[in-house]
């Protein structure tokens, strides 16, 4: 029987695993540093913040694995001897395989400031920088994160809900400059500071203090003002986690490169999820895309490969989440930061400066491209047929009740938003009245 | 707003004490004038215990212990003394209807009937305390102070939990919510009370007396634990529904359940019953639909609505209507949830007192297989029963198949009204979460959600490909449903137990969860392979 091996028990590799199970009877192996069980890495700030138990991170029950037969190793891998096949572990043991996947994630990234490896002085990737986290915490007053992103913010609401106030350190003019436009940045940025944190734009960090015990007391930034810390944060970004396979026959670049089925150079090695870059994305979006959804597509269509149903990677649309405090954000399709030469934006904000719709529509054609949308949920397949089928911005504001998904009683502002677009574009359309049938239809 | 906040807590504990010390208060004297109004209302034939109670009791002061003790102790002995008669007469072959008349002389005493039946009214009649002479003031100690203590301690939190939106802080880090020991003692306490509510309110006589005020006002009857109860549901849903509303302020959804669950219970359950009862109708809640109300279809009440005139008739054909045709009708376009978590009391209690204990259900896939066995044996064992009573009220037989009816009912009313509704389903809110009887005993659950689960418009929708597998949605759905094990398939929540609190929904940080009443066509979808995927859309 083949024996497939996984190393990595993230999304990615179990999707991988889960969908081999399904389709077919090889043996399959997941080798894990990390914890025994598959758990919700996006999750874990909702266990510092007791909302969840570490168990409920869990998506599958722990018999989910022997029922299923994929065998659990627990340990690090350090090398790959792709000629005889064989993986050697920390602590000498070693595996054998027909065929290997690496979906062995990220790392948070460290730019050489010095002090950086100072104690308590970390990333939030995995469930070890939790428990440091939660070790370091009741020794700390305040907290210094650097860098404006997802993890960031969420860092900061951890520290916060125990009463540990933050200092976040932004290089750009506003929070999460390089992916938000300015409207969004700016929205994120006063709800940040709504819930207190001393938040610091074009501020970078230079460097990390010792106390004498050679834990972090405090940082200086670049323009020379010391903050006292007893934490420091370092969210600047996540990078493929590969030290142990560079230098080795399987080519890298940022990551482990791939083509679209997902095959690195060598036969019977394949890479997917956070660690693996494409030479040429299949379908023209970023090489190195570091979510959890792709992880997951990766490891649904990679699963078809290994069963013989050679598969390339077609993820479709980009879509994406976050919540950032209190304020939900999605997004379809593309939205960047600075218009592009043949784009147009519409941007609607309610008067309370917490709620927005932007979307980014092509110059000539009225063409919807990408929609963004702080504190209304909009429906997932909607939005991906109207940018999809390339639905132009009349129909999309005359359907617009469609996409809604806020709970029902909610307040919908379509009729406001279509206003505002008559306004701006000397129109006279009307929001329709929602349709299931224009919402469920098959096409 | 701290300060507050722990003043608060005090007083609304001041309140409890009070109430709870109550109970140790005051004395009773048996005169001999309320002694024989007693043993007439309760038809007592056994001469002996009448004497010795006359010699025992009689023109003494006891506590509420001792008097209600000694009385069981007297009917307990009096009781042996005539079985020993009976035996002796039956040995000797003595006449049938000397042996007959001796056997109604026994008092049956049992300690889940005794105390409510039998001891109760005369504990009740007699008693003398200060409660009993300031019934105003100790409303006010007890309800009056619990009630504004509740609301000081819940209210500052609209400031301390900062702006609107999800806040679950440390729920799994506080011995409260999270089965530490300030969880154990709440339930002991819950469990306590209603041990004393259902079986020994002969011993709580003055906590009741303390909504004897109010009682009178509204149906002009003296109070009962019944109505102390209802008062108390009342008041614990409406300062609760104040900590909803805070916790909820951004979601609608959760505003308007809250605030109609709230109003059901309040006007359905409690005042237009008790106002019926001024006005000589019998007590009914029109809300309460069979088999939750198991005791609908049994003798007792059959008989009193059909004794109430027109509006009995009306009573009678409502709660058949309701059960046949309304509730079906109203959970193919709604889903159950227009009954579970916006009408039902039950549901209402759990929604609001329970909902810090939402996260404690079980959602193990073995729970789910426990869950539907039970609970569809409950129901099947309703509908037994109140087959059972309606065959014995036509008939007039008073056993089927060997089985006497009567004690079928009383079993049930024993261990699945009481027991499994009142002392594990609301007693073990703190250990089990605020759903367990909903979830594993209810039999109109059991019948709502065989509707729901096949013949329904109601579905949770799944958004996409948006889930995370965070997990916030099952942690806290107090059904246990996993519902991240959908989610993360992209396949929409179609499930018999799913009350429709859209807590699942508040909850997830990614927007993914929506409530809906849409057309049955696509509601379950089986498809594993997410949206994204062209290329794999064929093969399913
Ligand atoms: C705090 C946080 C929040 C996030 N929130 C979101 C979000 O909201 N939305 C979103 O789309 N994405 C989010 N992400 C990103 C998302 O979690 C990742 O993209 C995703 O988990 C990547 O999955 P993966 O399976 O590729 O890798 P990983 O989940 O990183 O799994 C790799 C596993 O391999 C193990 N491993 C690595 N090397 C070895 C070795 N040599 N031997 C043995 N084991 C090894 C690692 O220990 C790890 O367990 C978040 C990430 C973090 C850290
Ligand atoms: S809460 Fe939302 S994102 Fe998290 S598992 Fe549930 S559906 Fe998915
Ligand atoms: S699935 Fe959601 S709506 Fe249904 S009971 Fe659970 S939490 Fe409530």
């Amino acid at each position: 029987m083949e024996h497939i091996v996984i190393i990595g028990n993230g999304v990615s590799g179990i999707t991988t695993a889960r969908h081999i199970r399904k389709n077919s009877d090889k043996r399959i192996t997941v080798i894990s540093g990390e914890t025994d069980h598959f758990f919700s890495r996006t999750a874990l700030m909702y266990v510092y913040m007791g909302h969840m138990k570490f168990e409920h991170t869990k998506p599958y029950e722990d018999w989910f694995w022997k029922k299923n037969r994929i065998d659990l190793v627990r340990g690090f891998v350090q090398k790959i001897n792709p000629d005889n096949k064989t993986l050697e572990l920390t602590g000498g043991d070693s595996i054998g395989y027909d065929k290997l996947v690496l979906a062995v994630g990220s790392k948070p990234n460290k730019f050489g400031w010095p002090g950086q490896d100072l104690d308590a002085v970390q990333g939030l990737y995995s469930y070890q920088d939790l428990e440091s986290m939660e070790k370091y915490s009741p020794s700390t007053k305040r907290a210094v994160i650097v860098g404006g992103g997802l993890i960031g913010v969420e860092m900061a609401e951890m520290f916060l809900s125990r009463g540990i106030d933050v200092t976040f350190l932004v290089r750009e003019d506003r929070f999460w400059g390089g992916v938000l436009p300015k409207q969004e940045g700016e929205l994120i940025s006063r709800h940040i500071k709504k819930h207190h944190v001393d938040l610091r734009f074009n501020t970078e960090l230079q460097e990390i203090l010792a106390d004498e015990n050679g834990r972090a007391r405090a940082i200086i930034t670049k323009e020379g003002e010391e903050i006292e810390c007893q934490f420091v944060g370092l969210t600047a970004g996540v990078s493929p986690n590969i030290d142990f396979i560079k230098n080795g026959k399987i080519e890298t670049n940022r990551g482990i490169l791939v083509n679209e089925f997902l095959e690195t150079n060598v036969p019977d090695i394949y890479a997917l999820g956070d660690c693996a870059e494409f030479h040429q994305h299949p379908t023209g979006r970023r090489n190195l895309e570091q979510v959890w959804y792709t992880g997951r597509m990766m490891g649904e269509t990679l699963a078809q490969t290994i069963c013989d149903n050679k598969t390339p990677y077609r993820p479709g649309m980009w879509f994406n989440s976050a919540k950032f405090f209190d304020i939900e954000y999605q997004t379809y399709g593309w939205v960047y930061s600075e218009l592009k030469s043949n784009e147009n934006e519409f941007y609607w904000e309610h008067e309370n400066g917490e709620i927005c719709l932007h979307l980014v529509f092509d110059k000539t054609s009225n063409a919807l491209l990408g929609i963004n949308t702080f504190g209304i949920r909009m429906r997932h397949e909607v939005c991906e047929k109207w940018i999809t089928t390339g639905k132009d911005m009349n129909h999309i504001m005359e359907h617009l009740k469609d996409a809604n998904f806020d709970p029902e009683f909610y307040k919908q502002y379509e009729n406001q938003i279509v206003n505002q677009y008559n306004q701006q574009n000397g129109t006279t359309l009307k929001a329709k009245k929602r349709d299931w049938k224009r919402i469920f239809v098959k096409n | 707003m701290k300060f507050i906040k722990n003043s608060g807590l005090l007083i609304c504990i001041a309140g409890f004490a009070f109430f709870v010390g109550s109970i140790f208060i005051g004395d009773h004297n048996v005169t001999p004038e309320k002694f024989n109004d007693w043993v007439n209302s309760k038809g007592i034939k056994s001469e002996i215990f009448i004497k010795n109670a006359e010699q025992e009791i009689v023109g003494k002061t006891f506590s509420s212990i001792q008097l209600s003790s000694t009385i069981i102790e007297l009917a307990e002995k009096s009781t042996q003394e005539h079985q020993d008669n009976i035996q002796l007469w039956q040995n000797s072959g003595g006449q049938d209807e000397k042996i007959n008349e001796e056997w109604s002389k026994v008092i049956w005493t049992s300690w889940s009937s005794t105390h409510k039946d039998f001891t109760y009214p005369l504990l009740q009649a007699t008693i003398n305390s200060p409660v009993k002479e300031n019934q105003w003031l100790a409303f006010f100690l007890t309800f009056g102070l619990a009630i504004i203590g509740g609301l000081l301690y819940i209210i500052p939190d609209f400031i301390l939990l900062g702006p609107a939106g999800i806040k679950n802080n440390k729920l799994f880090q506080h011995s409260a919510t999270n089965r530490g020991w300030g969880g154990i003692v709440t339930a002991v306490f819950f469990v306590v009370f209603y041990f004393l509510l259902y079986f020994f309110p002969d011993l709580i006589i003055n906590p009741i007396l303390t909504t004897n005020k109010i009682s009178l006002s509204l149906s002009g009857n003296p109070a009962s634990q019944w109505f102390m109860y209802g008062l108390i549901y009342c008041s614990v849903m409406t300062v609760f529904a104040v900590k909803m509303y805070i916790k909820y302020r951004h979601n609608l959804y959760q505003i308007i359940r809250t605030t109609v669950v709230l109003f059901f219970q309040v006007a359905f359950a409690f005042l237009i019953p008790e106002l019926l009862v001024r006005f000589n109708q019998p007590w009914y809640d029109f809300k309460n639909a069979w088999p939750l109300n198991y005791t609908f279809f049994f003798d007792w009440n059959i008989n009193s609505l059909l004794n109430s005139g027109h509006l009995g008739m009306f009573m009678l054909v409502w709660g058949i209507v309701l059960t046949v045709i309304v509730v079906p009708v109203m959970v193919y376009f709604l889903g159950k949830r227009w009954y579970c978590s916006w009408v039902c009391g039950c549901g209402g209690l759990a929604e609001t007192l329970g909902d810090p204990y939402r996260h404690l259900s079980n959602k193990s896939l073995k729970a789910w297989k426990f869950e539907r066995y039970i609970i569809h044996l409950v129901l099947l064992f309703a509908v037994v029963m109140t087959g059972a009573t309606l065959y014995s009220y036509f008939s007039g037989a008073t056993s089927i198949l060997g089985i006497d009816t009567y004690s079928i009912q009383s079993w049930y009313g024993f261990w699945i009204g009481s027991i499994f509704a009142g002392v594990i389903g609301t007693g073990f809110y703190p250990i089990l979460g605020n759903r367990a009887w909903c979830r594993f005993g209810c039999p109109l659950a059991a019948y709502l959600g065989l509707v729901q689960r096949f013949k329904s418009r109601f579905r949770i929708t799944t958004n996409g490909g948006q889930c995370i597998s965070c997990g916030n949605c099952s942690t806290y759905c107090e059904m246990g449903i996993d519902v991240r094990s959908y989610a993360q398939k992209g396949q929409n929540i179609v499930r018999s137990s799913c009350v429709g609190c859209g807590v699942c929904s508040a909850v997830c940080p990614r927007g993914v969860l929506k409530l809906e009443n849409a057309p049955e066509d696509g509601r379950i979808i089986d498809n594993p392979i997410l949206v994204g995927k062209d290329e794999i859309k064929l093969q399913v």
